[in-house]
């Protein structure tokens, strides 16, 4: 039997139930662990002991009332970019290393609300820019599974706590792939919903079309139980969507015996890694084996989803980030001659260059006399990726291929190349430009690495995606396997 | 040279709404800075808008109101600009698809004759925050207060061909906003403010002239000068060899002139594209019959029937529905003054009422003599209780507080005589006592007559009836 910190959330509820062990000692081995190993990898911004500890005793006295749910008294860790009231809520910047959060995300009031404990917040690609985590104003975090490797971006805080065994889970987001690629570069299960499923409100805004809330957990199961706490509509957000939540745990098994998978040809492109590709088929043969059709389907204008991308992504950001003027909160800079000086300095110094790049791209994109030619022509494509994907989905029920076209890089070796940085993200981008739910999972090793594999979904399909998971997970034990470091 | 200025007004009429366009935080005008903002209107990390369905509702009243088409699809946009009092360093507004257009509004030219002016669209918009500059030494205060009011800005079409007719529109948006009851119209607040765009074109030429915007008027009083002053200065320009540049220009109401604010190459690009935070407003036709069923009588109807129903010429008519307020209480008067004709009372509404509300600037709603008292004077004058003369005395001492008109008339014995024998008896007592005129009056000089009736009038205070009095003169001299 694994120790207490590498159980899964599923694992650990039971063992809440049962009495075997309390939210309190969870709480304090989780805390004591961070506090011991954390130095190694960078993974969180806060951790908020006082605050965990006092949720964990709340939750133990719910659950001996008879009060308690499936998700009461288990820790989890927050990325920086959901506000905390109370708590510093960074989101990875200078810009916001002075504030504290007055109130709270949406997404953690319900989590709150079933009873989670918060053990604090994780890194983070500043304002959840890059692919690395290497551009978070605390520094970058380092991956569990090779310490000179980058846990991939922006959710790397996230997926650095649950893969050294920090805590059994965490909340990510996922603009762009931010939660998939770091879940597939630290074997862990990483879900994206469909874009509207869980409340935008309280996390702060990349690209506000683009951007969901997603989880980080170690398998399939724990991520239906997060995601049923999380998902629903919220009146703060416009965006999201008044649907009901189905009870994704209730459903993992199913039979996927008929099951029509599509993998995009798009996907097997020059710039992947063939032992990702072989990785990939032998993945989908587990799906054959299960009793799944699989087919190959096109979507031809997925190529062209890192342009379009880079440029909603960056119009939305520049002018998402231009209340981080140091006017209300946030970084001022000292002695402002006059307001253009004071705007000047503070978002100069406040920003990293990454921000700034994005800034500075999504301003000339919108620019006039550039808008049609950028900005507008990017809407057009982005509707028709939407479309390809569309088409795909009345012909099959799911779409498989890899997550990342390579397993995790080295610390560096792309921070000087944003455009290789960026490629790193061709598989998963499409994803948010259609507004679809993506989800990585753990698929096997190259060379002692993790490779992930995506499965997407059509719109609010993420009760069957967690079945496919669940049923792979059933198969195969790769999601078992942690980091020799930190085992 | 015989020029033609061209106008057109960009109209900001702020909202009635309780709360903000997209947050809760409420409206209302003169609190604590910034004690009415939250966290939403503060602009602060991870904070969204929501759109308030009150203002979408009162943005198709008015697009009703002119006859105007209600977008089935309407979109928010973003206006980027850095200022301190706009929180989010954006504007959300509308730009490319906005929730009214191609709309009409009549308005009255001096002559009595109708003018139609073209509405191109009206969008909904938030408004920004004040800075306040004077109260701080070397610094800004910001109070937020207002940022994220509701805002309809209404654009007309470049249809106004004086200060005057610019003026007229003005007045008659500002009458229908009220009507409609979506905004309060204050302009001293800022509630009802306006843009003008001005340009001048030498006569028959049918290119526009360059335009200036003057930004921010909120009087009519300053529009009309403001625009006065800015034709001239254009003309002036033209005539002496120069050119119009494109510019925003401020009124200065102490110096009576305008003066640049920035032209149109240091005009910021506002990089406009739809808030995605935002859905698209979709409205169907069901939502908007119900939002139609909801119109009050809008002025013009009013003044038809007016015109019709009370015998009221087109003048009388514009005056009274000038305001849903001043013509309430006009029919309230009607209503409860029996037997006295409705020309009559609007002639008593138009001139002592109106001329006591003027002197006191008093809002007609609040006026000390109701609607109901009114009216009971208006019957004295009817039922021949009182002359004309001493219902003006009537009416100052029912606005002074003194009660209403029968216990005025009863306190002060203001009973008109209509006893033919009492005035029979002062009539005699009068040619008695001038014994000299009477001889004038009988050899031919007729003028005398008033005399008579004056002496008469003198004797019993004014209270004789003027029509006996002059019967029994005649009979008698």
């Amino acid at each position: 039997m694994s120790e207490l910190h590498s159980k899964t959330l599923a694992e650990l509820s039971g063992l809440l139930a049962d009495g075997e062990t309390s939210s309190v000692e969870l709480t304090r081995t989780l805390l004591e662990r961070v506090g011991a190993r954390d130095a190694e990898l960078n993974s969180f911004i806060t951790v908020t002991p006082e605050r965990a500890l006092a949720q964990a005793e709340a939750a133990d006295a719910r659950r001996k009332r008879g009060d308690a749910g499936p998700l009461t008294g288990l820790p989890l860790v927050h990325k920086d970019i959901f506000c905390t009231r109370g708590v510093k809520t960074s989101c990875g910047s200078r810009m916001l290393d002075n504030f504290v959060a007055p109130y709270d995300a949406t997404v953690v009031q319900r989590l709150d609300a079933a009873g989670m404990v918060m053990l604090g917040k994780s890194n983070m690609d500043e304002f959840a820019m890059g692919s690395s985590n290497e551009t978070s104003w605390y520094g970058p975090v380092r991956n569990p599974w090779d310490t000179a490797r980058v846990p991939g971006g922006s959710s790397g805080g996230s997926v650095a706590a649950v893969a050294a065994s920090f805590a059994p889970a965490a909340t990510g987001t996922d603009t762009g792939g931010s939660i998939r690629q770091p879940a597939a570069f630290t074997n862990l299960t990483g879900l994206k919903p469909t874009y509207g499923r869980v409340s935008r409100y309280g996390m702060i805004a990349f690209a506000s079309s683009l951007d969901q809330a997603g989880t980080i957990t170690r398998t399939a199961e724990d991520a239906a139980m997060m995601l049923g706490a999380m998902a629903g509509f919220d009146d703060a957000d416009s965006t999201s969507v008044d649907r009901e939540v189905p009870v994704y745990r209730a459903t993992l098994n199913r039979d996927l015996k008929g099951l029509k998978v599509g993998v995009p040809v798009e996907f097997f492109d020059e710039g992947l890694d063939s032992k990702v590709a072989d990785a990939v088929q032998a993945a989908l043969d587990v799906y054959r084996s299960l009793g799944c059709e699989v087919v190959k389907v096109s979507l031809p204008n997925l190529m062209l989803s890192v342009p379009t991308y880079y440029v909603i992504a960056p119009a939305e950001c520049a002018s998402n980030l231009s209340r981080f003027d140091g006017a209300r909160f946030g970084y001022r800079c000292e002695n402002p001659r006059d307001l253009t000086d004071m705007y000047e300095r503070s978002r100069g110094d406040g920003f990293g260059d990454e921000v700034k790049r994005r800034i500075m791209t999504g301003t000339y994109v919108l620019s006039a006399g550039y808008y049609d030619a950028y900005y507008l022509k990017a809407q057009k494509t982005r509707h028709l990726i939407a479309a390809d994907f569309a088409k795909a989905f009345e012909e099959v029920d799911l779409l498989m291929g890899p997550t990342t076209p390579t397993p995790a890089f080295k610390l560096g070796e792309k921070t000087d190349d944003p455009i290789t940085m960026y490629l790193n993200d061709i598989y998963v981008n499409g994803v948010n430009l259609a507004g679809l739910p993506g989800l990585s999972i753990p698929m096997g090793f190259i060379d002692g690495l993790p490779v992930g594999f995506q499965i997407i979904g059509n719109h609010f399909q993420e009760a069957l995606m967690l079945n496919a998971a669940h049923r792979y997970q059933c198969e195969t034990d790769w999601h078992t396997r942690t980091p020799e470091g930190f085992k | 040279m015989e020029w033609e200025t061209v106008i057109g007004l960009e109209i900001h009429a702020q909202l009635s709404t309780r709360s903000k366009i997209f947050s809760s935080a409420p409206t209302a005008y003169g609190a604590e800075p910034n004690s009415q903002a939250n966290l939403v209107d503060l602009g602060y990390p991870g904070v969204l808008p929501v759109l308030n369905g009150e203002a979408v509702r009162m943005a198709v009243k008015l697009g009703l109101a002119i006859g105007a088409t209600i977008a089935p699809r309407s979109v928010f946009a973003r206006k980027n600009y850095f200022y301190p009092d706009l929180p989010k360093g954006y504007q959300i507004s509308q730009f490319e698809l906005p929730i009214v257009a191609s709309g009409t509004l009549d308005i009255m030219l001096d002559d009595g004759s109708l003018k139609t002016v073209g509405v191109t669209r009206a969008h909904l918009e938030e408004d920004a925050g004040k800075s306040l500059h004077e109260d701080f030494q070397g610094m800004t205060g910001i109070d937020l207060n207002r940022a994220g009011t509701p805002l309809i800005e209404i654009v007309s079409e470049p249809d106004m061909r004086s200060a005057k007719e610019a003026v007229a529109y003005m007045k008659k948006m500002h009458s229908l906003v009220r009507y409609l009851e979506i905004c309060d119209g204050n302009m001293q607040e800022g509630s009802f403010r306006c843009d003008a765009n001005v340009s001048v074109r030498r006569a028959g030429e049918e290119k526009l002239g360059t335009r200036c915007e003057v930004k921010n008027l909120n009087s009519f009083r300053y529009i009309e000068r403001a625009i006065n002053y800015e034709v001239e200065r254009q003309i002036e320009l033209i005539e002496s060899g120069g050119t119009v540049v494109q510019q925003t220009r401020l009124f200065d109401p102490d110096k009576g002139e305008t003066r640049p604010l920035r032209s149109k190459e240091e005009a910021n690009d506002y990089r406009y594209f739809p808030d995605p935070d935002l859905l698209p407003v979709l409205l169907d036709d069901a939502y908007i019959d119900g939002v139609r069923a909801t119109l009050p009588e809008l002025p013009d109807a009013k003044r038809a029937r007016f015109v019709e129903e009370y015998g009221l010429s087109a003048y009388d008519a514009t005056v009274l529905t000038a305001t849903r307020e001043m013509a309430d209480y006009y029919e309230a008067v009607v209503k409860s003054a029996a037997g006295a004709e409705a020309k009559l009372v609007a002639n008593w509404v138009m001139g002592e009422l109106s001329g006591a509300l003027n002197r006191d600037g008093i809002e007609v709603e609040s006026s000390p003599v109701s609607a109901q008292m009114f009216g009971g004077l208006l019957a004295r004058i009817a039922d021949d209780t009182i002359s004309g003369k001493i219902a003006k005395e009537v009416f100052e001492a029912m606005w002074a507080g003194e009660g209403d008109a029968d216990a005025v008339i009863e306190k002060r014995g203001l009973r008109q005589i209509t006893d033919t024998g009492a005035i029979d008896e002062i009539i005699d007592s009068v040619i008695a006592a001038n014994p000299g005129q009477v001889e004038q009056y009988r050899s031919g000089k007729d003028k005398l007559f008033g005399f008579f009736v004056g002496q008469v009038m003198k004797e019993t205070q004014g209270k004789a009836n003027p029509g006996q009095v002059n019967e029994l003169l005649k009979k008698k001299l």
